[in-house]
């Protein structure tokens, strides 16, 4: 026996294992799914005022190329049909509609933003169409009894917050606090679970509330008021831009409480660096993804996984910009999920697998946190742990929080 | 009162931004009767020109007098190729083309520079003048250039024969042609001006906001509501009214919160301009019958 | 009736016999997007009426279809009431807000009004999301509406009957635009547009009929917007971005500035020219809808209807 008889022995004895699981499982499909390919349908803010968060779909978009030229996912291409849907909730209904009825596409997967997924929630569920890994991170999307066919893809934003008042009332609990909030559904959820964890200190604790909206060119006059109640707490949940003013500005004007900024605007290069390094000395956040521009990961495999992907295949996207490594996390998961589903291919198993990952890791996870999901639990990443910075990089401590 | 003293220096800081985008409104509507809604994108773009170029290591004022030029060069293209084919189409088709280059401008600056933030450097220093804890050297600075700036354009429309053309051939195109103006080069020039105009805005309020293709969105509304305001012909009274705006939402967002600070500081500007009909500050027309 | 008004008569009648074949032979997410060309063309329409024919800006009208969209929804979810009896509702609201919003602004003209009726668009969403308001507005999450069955147990899918329904809206409203238009009125607001000077000397009450054509203007953008809600199924402040105000405005330009058919053409252009951009490019959206604009001024300065205009008066 030569070895290449021994190779194809080793094949067929392979093939054979292959197959026995399936054995009585012969493929199965639903529409947007075949032999050659698997369908997914996307709504995705390409213009309009939330167009920074494009290149998420963009970055996935990339990922799943570059798994087909590797050969897809059991043999099958994955055909990411992203449409722009400018972040208005009739545009939204239009493209799902399209996607659902005319492209047929298996299922929908990440969906961007709260008010347009809500525009189109119902409609999902009542055609039986998964609805995965939304990208908000409202608490709505984990609603197994009335909506069991869309789950999130975060955290939530109010989970988050609730982490960040039960640290504060255990390492603060005489604390006066000033809140800044963007006036949206986002902004909001924050307060929300802010208040919920502080329960019925909420009352008393909170000393000053601002709001802001995106137009608004600057929030220096807000930082100023909230500065002048007195607080000696500071909880920002803002995006990116107004982050970094606000942090900028607290420090300027001599204001120097204890200040928790929301994980969505807590990237070292995107944020902190605009803002001042110097500046943001102390800062505290809730991470459960690796900050890709964090000196403490630079050596890290999955990081340099992202970055070297980053550079072949999304050059044009900025790799500091934490919405890419989130859509190479989230393509990674879906991947997962898809391999799982091996040639059951319908829209229940679908479902079915992705409500019953088992300590799944995943790259750019922060290490030791773990995917969970069951037919009652749709939260994917129910894991946060706190981190301070130093002025170099964001220092973990503490254990990993469970919500 | 020191927090609202506070506050109405914040407003004074806003307002000189709002103050220098004012001034390139001024100068394009005083050049060609149009308000140029592009106007906020196009400094935006001169902005990144100038991020670019101090990037690859140009030092900061070369940048800027570099970048002042550029915008001067590519303003006055721009009503050469895209504005000169609409020039006698109606009022509603020219605010339609400039939504377009509005749309144009924010989306090629997207997908060439990203939407992260960038910061962008501040000339002056970054320390506070006199330790204080009111106004940075950067927002006075930026103050003390829009001044400069309305000073210089003020002169220009008043002394100089190239500035009293420009306003010749904006208001009677017909007669200025027979006294031997070139009216379209006026229009390009005026054109040229307000990018360059534009570029200065841009570049002293990116330090303060961070730079990013939406950053002129809300600007461009205070810009205009300032103009407006003081009088969108007259460069002094669009500063003023600039300053006016920016220390206006402030004091109503300090007084009555900020969840309406800013539709009660447009229904006061509404409420101005029912009173004053050309703005505070700007020059009465009279319609012949 | 002479020859233009027959001709126009048959081309009317053709527009909606095709108009009436279209939900029976294309699927249902295509006439959902017909049915938003319909409301969209509405809202046309109206602004049209205002902007076209009297001559005054506006920058804001995206606040009234808003106020339109968020009277249905708050009758459907609140109220339990049909969804047909919030069109007359919403007109009636936005006829009166517009006609008061309209007394102190006629007396602002050009770049002011714009910049008042802009105020206008830019306030709206901050009302909506205001605490006081919240508990009928729904605030920041918005409200979620189920879409009518067709009534008398017609064998018409959703989409089919709320396609029919708009349609009869569309025609009614049409109808009396242009009877408006065609009436000593719409005489009148032409005169006011053309010679606001001479129109008062004539005995025109400027002031009256200006108010009462932002009012007009406002009762067609806000039926519009109702419709918008019943359709799309979901309201909220985010469904009502400033831009949709200038997309409007881009609407009657391309379509055509003081015509009744421009609406139609506009309400075509508003639904599918974002559709087109994307298809052409993710990385540039924004950029190949905003080319679209300028092409369309290029070779149609007078929209869609003046080119066909002039092209008949070639071939004539």
């Amino acid at each position: 026996m030569n070895l290449h008889h021994l190779k194809r022995a080793i094949m067929a004895l392979f093939a054979l294992l292959a197959l026995t699981p399936s054995a009585h499982a012969e493929k199965k499909y639903d529409p947007g799914a075949s032999d050659t390919e698997i369908k997914i349908g996307q709504t995705m803010p390409y213009s309009g005022p939330a167009s920074s968060y494009g290149t998420i779909g963009k970055a996935e978009a990339a990922y799943f190329k570059m798994i087909n030229e590797l050969g897809g996912v059991n043999g099958r291409k994955i055909n990411l049909i992203s449409l722009d849907d400018g972040y208005t909730p009739p545009k939204a209904v239009e493209q799902v509609r399209r996607l659902v009825e005319q492209d047929q596409v298996l299922f929908l997967w990440q969906n961007l933003g709260t008010p347009t997924n809500s525009a189109f929630h119902k409609y999902v569920n009542s055609k039986k169409i998964p609805h995965l890994f939304l990208a908000t991170g409202a608490t709505k999307w984990g609603d197994p009894k009335n909506f069991p066919w869309t789950m999130g893809g975060q955290p939530t934003y109010q989970a988050e917050a609730t982490i960040y008042a039960k640290h504060l009332l255990k390492t603060k609990p005489d604390a006066k606090i000033a809140v800044l909030y963007q006036n949206d559904d986002y902004g909001k959820d924050y307060v929300k679970g802010l208040k919920d964890g502080l329960k019925d200190k909420a009352q008393s604790m909170i000393v000053a509330e601002q709001g802001y909206e995106t137009a608004e060119p600057s929030v220096d006059s807000q930082v100023i008021k909230l500065q002048s109640s007195g607080a000696d707490t500071f909880f920002i949940f803002a995006i990116p831009k107004f982050a970094a003013q606000t942090i900028r500005k607290t420090y300027d004007i001599g204001w120097k409480p204890v200040v928790y900024v929301n994980n969505v605007s807590s990237a070292v290069a995107n944020v902190l660096q605009p803002a001042g390094l110097e500046k943001s000395v102390g800062l505290l956040t809730a991470q459960y993804f690796k900050d890709s521009h964090d000196p403490q990961w630079a050596n890290s495999t999955d990081v340099k996984q992202y970055l070297d992907f980053m550079k072949k295949h999304h050059p044009d996207g900025d790799p500091k910009d934490s919405n890419n490594a989130y859509g190479f996390m989230q393509a990674n998961l879906l991947v997962h999920v898809l391999k799982a589903c091996g040639d059951n291919l319908t829209r229940e198993n679908i479902l079915k697998q992705a409500t019953s990952l088992k300590n799944l890791e995943l790259p750019m996870l922060l290490p030791g946190i773990k995917i969970n999901t069951s037919a009652d639990d749709y939260f994917i990443i129910e894991q946060l742990q706190m981190a301070r910075f130093d002025g170099k990089e964001w220092r973990l401590f503490g254990e990993l929080l469970d919500y | 009162m020191d927090a609202l003293l506070h506050q109405v220096f914040a407003g004074l800081a806003s307002g000189g931004i709002y103050a220098s985008l004012a001034l390139a409104l001024v100068m394009i509507h005083n050049a060609t009767n149009h308000i140029n809604f592009a106007q906020g994108e196009m400094a935006m773009f001169s902005t990144y020109i100038a991020w670019s170029l101090i990037n690859i290591g140009v030092p900061y004022w070369a940048a800027f007098v570099a970048t002042i030029v550029i915008s001067f060069f590519a303003a006055a293209a721009i009503e050469r190729i895209l504005i000169r084919p609409v020039e006698k189409a109606p009022v509603l088709t020219v605010v339609s083309v400039f939504i377009g280059l509005l749309l144009i401008l924010n989306s090629v600056a997207g997908w060439i520079y990203t939407y992260t933030i960038k910061s962008f450097t501040s000339p002056f220093p970054s320390e506070p003048p006199f330790g204080n804890k009111f106004v940075s050297s950067h927002e006075l600075g930026a103050i003390a250039i829009a001044l400069f700036v309305l000073v210089a354009m003020y002169l220009f429309f008043r002394v100089t024969p190239l500035g009293l053309a420009m306003r010749a051939a904006a208001e009677n195109p017909a007669s200025s042609r027979l006294v031997g103006i070139r009216v379209g080069w006026m229009l390009a020039l005026g054109w040229g001006f307000a990018g360059a105009i534009g570029a200065i805005a841009g570049m002293m309020i990116a330090p303060l906001v961070y730079l990013d293709p939406n950053m002129m969105a809300g600007i461009m509304l205070y810009a205009f509501a300032g103009a407006l305001l003081g009088g969108i012909d007259n460069p002094w009274g669009a500063v003023i009214g600039g300053f006016l705006m920016g220390v206006l939402e402030n004091v109503v967002g300090a007084l009555i919160g900020t969840e309406l600070k800013l539709t009660v500081a447009l229904v006061l500007i509404i409420i101005v301009l029912l009173l004053r009909p050309n703005g505070l500050w700007g020059h009465k027309v009279v319609s012949r019958v | 009736m002479n020859t233009t008004n027959k001709s126009q008569l048959l081309i009317a009648l053709a527009a909606i016999a095709v108009a009436l074949v279209l939900p029976f032979v294309v699927p249902d997410y295509r006439i959902f997007q017909l049915t938003m060309v319909l409301i969209y063309s509405i809202a046309l329409l109206g602004l049209n009426i205002l902007t076209g024919y009297n001559g005054q800006i506006s920058l804001g009208h995206g606040a009234f279809y808003a106020i339109g969209a968020y009277t249905a929804a708050i009758m459907m979810d609140k109220a339990n009431a049909p969804y047909w009896s919030t069109l007359p509702v919403a007109g009636v609201i936005c006829l009166v807000v517009g006609f008061l919003f309209g007394l102190p602004a006629l007396r602002l003209s050009g770049h002011h009004l714009a910049l008042a009726t802009l105020a206008l668009a830019v306030a709206l969403p901050q009302l909506l999301k205001y605490k006081h308001l919240e508990h009928w507005t729904g605030g920041v999450q918005g409200i979620n509406l189920l879409k009518p069955d067709a009534p008398f147990g017609l064998k018409l899918s959703q989409d089919q009957w709320l396609y029919l329904f708009t349609l009869a809206v569309v025609v009614l409203m049409f109808v009396l635009a242009r009877n408006l238009i065609r009436s000593r009125v719409g005489r009148a607001l032409v005169a006011i547009r053309d010679h606001p000077v001479a129109a008062e000397a004539m005995g025109v009450n400027n002031a009256m009929y200006k108010s009462l054509t932002f009012g007009v203007s406002a009762l067609y953008t806000g039926v519009a917007g109702a419709l918008s809600a019943i359709a799309v199924q979901f309201v909220a402040p985010d469904s009502f971005p400033l831009t949709i105000s200038f997309f409007f405005l881009v609407g009657i330009v391309v379509g055509g500035v003081a015509s009744i058919w421009g609406p139609i053409f506009g309400g075509f252009f508003i639904q599918f020219a974002p559709n087109m951009a994307d298809y052409l490019s993710k990385d540039l959206t924004g950029a190949v809808y905003g080319v679209f604009l300028l092409l369309f001024a290029y070779v149609m300065p007078t929209g869609v209807v003046g080119f066909l205009r002039k092209l008949a008066s070639k071939s004539a």
